[in-house]
């Protein structure tokens, strides 16, 4: 259960957050011009990084903002809110940025050590 | 003068009906109570939104409503029967004494026109549960995630959170303490047999 | 009254129990006595009961071997009747008066089992044998799963519901103490006199730890006075403090992220039955801000042939049943070490007035101040020996010992045979670094020790006393003062530099690891040398797995199930690593261990439901007309959370005979809905037009104040996400209305485009969904229905147009009439604030009595849509359906931009023959296909056949006095007119293929 620091109402427990998905990520000025493969690259494409992600939350049981959160994909350290529109903090790069009208598909990420198997 | 046509969402309940269906109140014993509970029927309930960061929004709010918008996060301000509470970063919720939400509307959507502003009736969105004595801490404890303690939270402060699978608006009232619960009208019925339950190896007491 | 055979006398050992308190208890039919602060294990071993139980997979008798959570063996059926509890360790099961337990895994009694044939026949249940031997045929396995549950079986579950109460609550504190030993009773000292809000749990009833029952806590002095006194006086201190709490019988099961934490409390599990609203346990869900794990160590056995024989058991655990509970494990207890821990433990019980038969010692030169003083009482130790093996056919009565060659790879000379009735052993003392494991905290293994100790972690906690590998009294108390002040400064408190409590440095001689004892005959023969005792995993099955292939960690626990029972291994884990390291020539830190996972203990599922049962155990929605519908008699369907009227019955009417007669009365008289739950959003600004535009594929920049247009809304992906109708009431204020289902999420979904995408777009949203309660009629009479109650409208059809919206007072009720329609007859959706809702229904109910107004539910509302073809986002759509494939490429603006749009072009979206939605007709209209049923072109005489699509709603439909289907089906555009087929299991049910509009294609009932 993570502990979500909203930029507004604080440290607030995961269940009340809806996940976004990966941030920065953002949507084409003129769809029509972009080629079927530039448009399922914003569409569908999202690294998976192992590590550091940028990603957005939104306080779904609180103040209802969409927020920024970069967090470490293997520890879930949380290293930065930033409020939407707030550049990222200048920390150490995330394992993947976006660049939704990159006409090449980003790559897919590592997808990282899967976990150890369940229980028994 | 009650319409007699308009009904709360709680109307007919006490504290002694039961969650489970068992039939009567609750046993000897109980009901003199750790904990009091009351719905305050038909508060009247606007949300207000607009461009804190404008002066002039500021302005128009205060000269409607006769006091500052809370600017500060999940804090409340008011006078007299009024109350806004925060809600988001251009967001409050207006709570007036019933009946006099239409009034408090008119003068909120004069003092802003022309700007970009919204003001919309939600008094029959929501009900208030207003939950007091020694143990309304304990029992919200059960089903809410905010920490309540004194230290951290206190008389004027606002949280938006849950109450066990009920969405609500918190408003701690006064230091004895006494919480204002604000919740959607068709979980008001689930949240009222969540909170007596709850509130059952304390002693719960009708209140008003 | 039954006397006590094994208790100590008073004087000689006091215990922390309470002689002047008897409680009578009830085991395998049997009566005993014990006293207040018993556990069942306590009272049965000072009855001289060891025999506790039957071992799960071969059937051996077992014994008592600890004396806390690691217990493997004494789980007991805990009570009876709705209260019995399967699998409660007897170890922490607190004795009461009138307590019933019974073992398990035992046909028909603990003394004569029949299952132990499985041990005559263990050369056939090697490791893995479930794997080997049950897989084939496939087919089978369900059979013989269930004749190995019921052999095996760990208890049983009451029939009965549970009559008791469980409570959950959350809580937050600065700083959380996991453990009240003497580390970590120092450590909330130290943490709540800087300030913090401290939460102090321990497992146990009474706080105190090894204090109250190990031999270095019994008898020791700290800050100069008795140890226990001191720990009173520090409880007493803490107890007080208001920002303080104390939760014994807690246990800390769970370690989540960002340190959320789940505590298990026993709350009335130490009495018969709670009172009158106490729960019987409660589930803490924390949150801390620094946690300091004081979770202590738990001893090691020691790996040696027919080491399993009830009275063999834990050197600590046996001084324990001593020192705390009065109890002698036996009258002859042999011990048997690889550390001088047990020696303590040896002298304790000496001390105490029990016989001891010697130490063995695996260790050549045992030397030191506890060797010393065990000589010292004349007790003999056999320094460099081992037992090799034990006798005694229910209880040990005696143990060979032989001595150890040099490597400690075999034994040599003369057997050595010594009459005793209790083995007291110690491999050692493992850190129960469960919780920081759970943590993600890495371990490290100290190869000198033979340990596992916490290393790293990205946590907020710290570790102190013996989980850190800690082991004297002065060191506990150090590092726990130290770990509690370290928190509270690191919460923000100001701890004072006061000196940490102090006592006696004591440093231990080094331990002599071997993972298995030697026998005098190969491993796995002649006897068994148990690693697991609960999952009866030997010494010689991890040999085996390894030689099949099973190396890595993960594997050879599950193929050998070793540390896999209730216990997880508390005991055997380390050892069974060890041997896998000996066996594969590798370090034990290099092959790491299994994966530590919550809970620590198990946790009934009574504690992790809560209240949240019955009635409470979803929150169930109701509108405002809600007591109506209840009084007349409604069937409800659940609608997500709401309680929405299904049909309305008259006596005797079937959900058939009710809806037939529903849909009629809509289409020929007037019907009155509860449309209350559909979700309603309030959307204000100067950019409000433009903001739909882009959300909805149609346009709505031009749509005139007062009407109102229908809409759909596309992910980007192209696909239908929700539909409604929304209504212009300004020039910038518009209402829109969702489907019931999507109203929370078709907010999130505007607010998600307005905050994060559009900030530009100056427009607000709020939700007013349950503000306006809905009564929709329908049918030919509505509009003479509404001139009847009042509305201050001009009802004139040219006045008060289709798609359009007017305010008026309803019935005396402020309202907004929109007059839209899901039915296809003249229809209008009369909104008032929720607190009329009740008023308008009754009054509409009234007025309607000379129409024969007829309430209808779902079921009616579902035919009268399908009977025009309305589609049910949900239901006719599933997320892989576009505006297009719905038929609808009218509302598909291609002059905008909107979410999606680019999406419809795609190559796959934009394909000619995707899945369509088109009307089914059976041949036979008395036959309603099974909604979901599938679609094929070509019949053959058994599957596979090509699928082209199914059926998404099917109904009866009255009014037509026919079957009708909406379906989606491969190009189902071009397939009109053709005929298909809906295989199913007894029949073949053929259709035809139709426009998906049954009545009045042309629209002109909706006029009246
Ligand atoms: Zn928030």
């Amino acid at each position: 259960m993570l502990l979500i620091d909203c930029p507004w109402c604080g440290p607030r427990d995961e269940n009340e957050f809806q996940y976004g998905g990966e941030a920065h990520i953002a949507r084409p000025k003129d769809p029509a011009l972009l080629s079927d493969a530039q448009w399922a690259d914003y569409l569908f494409m999202r690294g998976n990084p192992k590590g550091r992600h940028r990603e957005r939350w939104m306080h779904r049981s609180g103040c209802r903002r969409w927020f920024n959160v970069e967090r470490d994909t293997v520890s879930h350290a949380i290293t930065a809110v930033y409020r939407m529109g707030e550049a990222p903090p200048a920390t150490a790069k995330p394992a993947a940025t976006g660049d939704a009208t990159s006409a090449e598909p980003r790559s897919s990420g590592d997808p990282g050590q899967w976990p150890a198997g369940g229980a028994e | 003068m009650a319409d007699p046509s308009a009904l709360s969402p709680l109307a007919g309940r006490s504290p002694s009906s039961r969650a489970d269906g068992a039939a009567g109140a609750l046993p000897p014993g109980v009901g003199q109570g750790g904990v009091v509970m009351a719905e305050r029927a038909l508060v009247g309930k606007l949300v207000l939104r607009g461009d804190a960061d404008d002066a002039g929004f500021r302005d128009a709010v205060r000269g409607a409503l006769g006091f500052d918008l809370p600017l500060a996060a999940n804090t409340a301000s008011g006078a007299e029967s009024t109350t806004a509470l925060w809600l988001g970063p251009n967001e409050w919720l207006v709570a007036t004494a019933p009946g006099a939400e239409t009034a408090a509307a008119v003068s909120l959507k004069v003092a802003l026109s022309g700007r970009h502003a919204s003001v919309t009736d939600v008094s029959d969105s929501r009900t208030v549960i207003r939950l007091s004595g020694a143990n309304a801490r304990d029992v919200l404890a059960k089903g809410c995630p905010i920490d309540l303690h004194p230290r951290v939270f206190g008389p004027g402060r606002v949280a938006q959170s849950l109450v066990a699978r009920a969405g609500v608006i918190l408003h701690q009232v006064d230091e004895s303490p006494t919480f204002d619960l604000y919740v959607v009208a068709s979980f008001a019925g689930y949240l009222w047999d969540w909170l007596v339950d709850a509130a059952a190896e304390f002693g719960v007491a009708a209140g008003r | 009254m039954s006397e006590q055979s094994h208790r100590l006398d008073a004087a000689a050992a006091p215990g922390r129990i309470d002689r002047g308190h008897p409680l009578r208890f009830v085991f395998n039919g049997r009566g005993y006595e014990g006293f207040a602060g018993d556990t069942l294990a306590s009272a049965l071993i000072a009855n001289g009961v060891h025999l506790v139980g039957r071992s799960f997979k071969y059937h051996r008798p077992r014994g008592i071997v600890g004396s806390g959570s690691e217990e493997p063996n004494a789980l007991v059926q805990l009570r009876t009747g709705e209260r019995t509890e399967p699998n409660v360790r007897a170890t922490q099961a607190e004795l009461f008066d009138g307590l019933i337990a019974s073992s398990q895994n035992c046909w028909p009694s603990v003394g004569f089992d029949l299952g132990a044939i499985n041990d005559m026949a263990s050369r056939i249940l090697p490791a893995g044998f479930y794997y080997k031997t049950f897989m084939w045929p496939p087919s089978a396995w369900m059979f013989y799963e269930g004749l190995i549950r019921r052999a095996a079986g760990l208890g049983r579950a009451p029939d009965d519901p549970d009559p008791d109460r469980y409570e959950k609550r959350f809580a937050h504190c600065d700083v959380l103490v996991v453990g009240a030993g003497p580390a970590g009773l120092a450590a909330a000292l130290a943490a709540a006199r800087a300030g913090a809000r401290v939460v102090l749990c321990d497992e146990q009833a009474e706080m105190g730890g090894q204090l109250l029952a190990h031999p270095r806590g019994v008898g020791a002095v700290i800050d100069g006075r008795p140890a226990l006194d001191w720990a009173s006086a520090a409880l007493g201190e803490l107890a007080s403090n208001k920002d303080v709490t104390l939760l014994p019988r807690t246990t800390c099961f769970g370690y989540y992220d960002h340190n959320a934490l789940a505590l298990a409390e026993r709350v009335a599990d130490h009495v018969a039955k709670p009172r009158q609203f106490q729960p019987r346990q409660r589930l803490w869900k924390l949150r801390a801000r620094r946690v300091v794990l004081a979770t202590g160590a738990i001893e090691r056995p020691l790996v040696f042939r027919d080491n399993d024989r009830p009275g063999i058991m834990l050197a600590g655990s046996a001084a324990a049943y001593g020192m705390r509970y009065g109890a002698a494990v036996g009258r002859r207890v042999l011990v048997f070490t690889n550390n001088d821990s047990a020696y303590r433990a040896a002298l304790a019980l000496f001390d105490a007035g029990v016989g001891i038969a010697g130490i063995v010692d695996l260790r050549p030169a045992a030397s030191g101040k506890p060797v010393e003083d065990a000589r010292a009482r004349g007790i003999e130790v056999l320094a460099g020996w081992a037992l090799t093996a034990t006798d005694g056919p229910s209880k040990v009565r005696a143990a060979l010992a032989m001595q150890l060659d040099e490597a400690g790879a075999g034994v040599q000379g003369p057997i050595r045979r010594i009459e005793c009735d209790a083995i007291a052993m110690s491999g050692g003392w493992n850190p129960a670094v469960h919780l920081y494991s759970q943590a993600r905290g890495k371990l490290r293994y100290d190869g000198a020790q033979g340990i596992f100790l916490p290393g790293r972690t990205e946590q907020a906690l710290a570790v102190a006393g013996s989980c850190n590998g800690a082991w004297s009294l002065g060191a506990c108390l150090a590092e726990g003062a130290a770990a509690g002040a370290a928190a509270a400064e690191a919460a923000g408190f100001t701890a004072a530099s006061a000196p940490a409590p102090a006592a006696a440095e004591e440093n231990d001689s080094p331990a002599r690891l071997l993972w298995v004892v030697p026998s005098d005959r190969p491993l796995g023969e002649g006897g068994k040398h148990f690693v697991d005792f609960q999952n009866d995993v030997t010494a010689a099955d991890i040999g085996l797995a390894v030689r099949e292939g099973y190396k890595s960690v993960e594997h050879l626990k599950r193929y050998t199930t070793s540390g896999m029972g209730t216990d997880q291994g508390k005991l055997g884990n380390v050892h069974a690593l060890g041997i896998l390291a000996e066996v594969t020539a590798a370090e034990p830190g290099a092959v790491g261990t299994t994966t530590f996972r919550p809970p620590y203990t198990p946790v009934g599922f009574g504690t992790l439901a809560g209240r949240d049962v019955g009635a409470l155990a979803d929150p169930v929605r109701t509108t405002a007309m809600h007591g109506w519908h209840v009084a007349a008699g409604a069937v409800f369907e659940d609608v997500g959370q709401w309680k929405r009227p299904h049909y309305y019955p008259r006596p005797g009417e079937s959900l058939h005979d009710a809806v037939n007669r529903e849909v009629k009365a809509a289409r020929t008289g007037v019907g009155i809905l509860d449309a209350s739950t559909l979700g309603k959003i309030d959307i204000q600004g100067p950019d409000a037009a433009e903001f739909l535009n882009r959300i909805y594929t149609n346009a709505w920049t031009k749509l005139e104040i007062g009407r109102a247009r229908y809409g759909f809304m596309c992910r980007e992906d192209g696909m239908v996400f929700d539909d409604g109708v929304t209504t212009r009431l300004a020039a910038g204020h518009f209402h829109m209305t969702t489907t019931t289902g999507g109203a929370a999420r078709v907010l999130s979904w505007l607010e998600e485009w307005a905050q994060t995408e559009w900030p530009e777009l100056r427009v607000y949203m709020t939700s007013v969904t349950e503000q306006w309660a809905v009564a929709a009629i329908a049918g030919p009479h509505a509009r003479a229905l509404l001139a009847k109650v009042g509305t201050g409208i001009d009802l004139d059809a040219k006045a008060f147009p289709f798609m359009a919206m007017r305010e008026g007072n309803v019935a005396g009720i402020p309202a907004r009439v929109f007059r839209i329609s899901f039915t296809g007859e003249l229809s209008y959706e009369i909104n008032v604030p929720a607190r009329y809702g009740m008023a308008l229904w009754q009054a509409l109910m009234a007025a309607g009595a000379e129409f024969g107004i007829t309430p209808y539910g779902t079921e009616a509302m579902h035919v009268l849509r399908a009977e025009k073809g309305f589609v049910i986002v949900g239901q006719d759509t599933d997320g892989t359906v576009t505006p297009i494939d719905l038929g609808m490429d009218w509302i598909v603006s291609k002059a905008k931009d909107f979410i999606g749009k680019r999406s419809l072009s795609r190559a796959d979206t934009a394909r000619g023959d995707r899945k369509q939605l088109v009307g089914l007709l059976t041949d036979d209209p008395r036959v309603v296909l099974p909604e979901g049923g599938q679609i094929v072109a070509e019949l053959k005489p058994e599957p596979p056949m090509a699928m082209l699509g199914h059926v998404t709603s099917s109904y009866f439909s009255a009014n037509l006095d026919r079957s009708i289907a909406l379906a989606l089906v491969r190009n189902g555009r071009q397939r009109i007119g053709a005929a298909l087929h809906v295989p199913l299991a007894d029949r073949n049910i053929r259709v035809k293929v139709v426009e998906p509009k049954f009545i009045d294609p042309e629209g002109r009932r909706q006029d009246g």
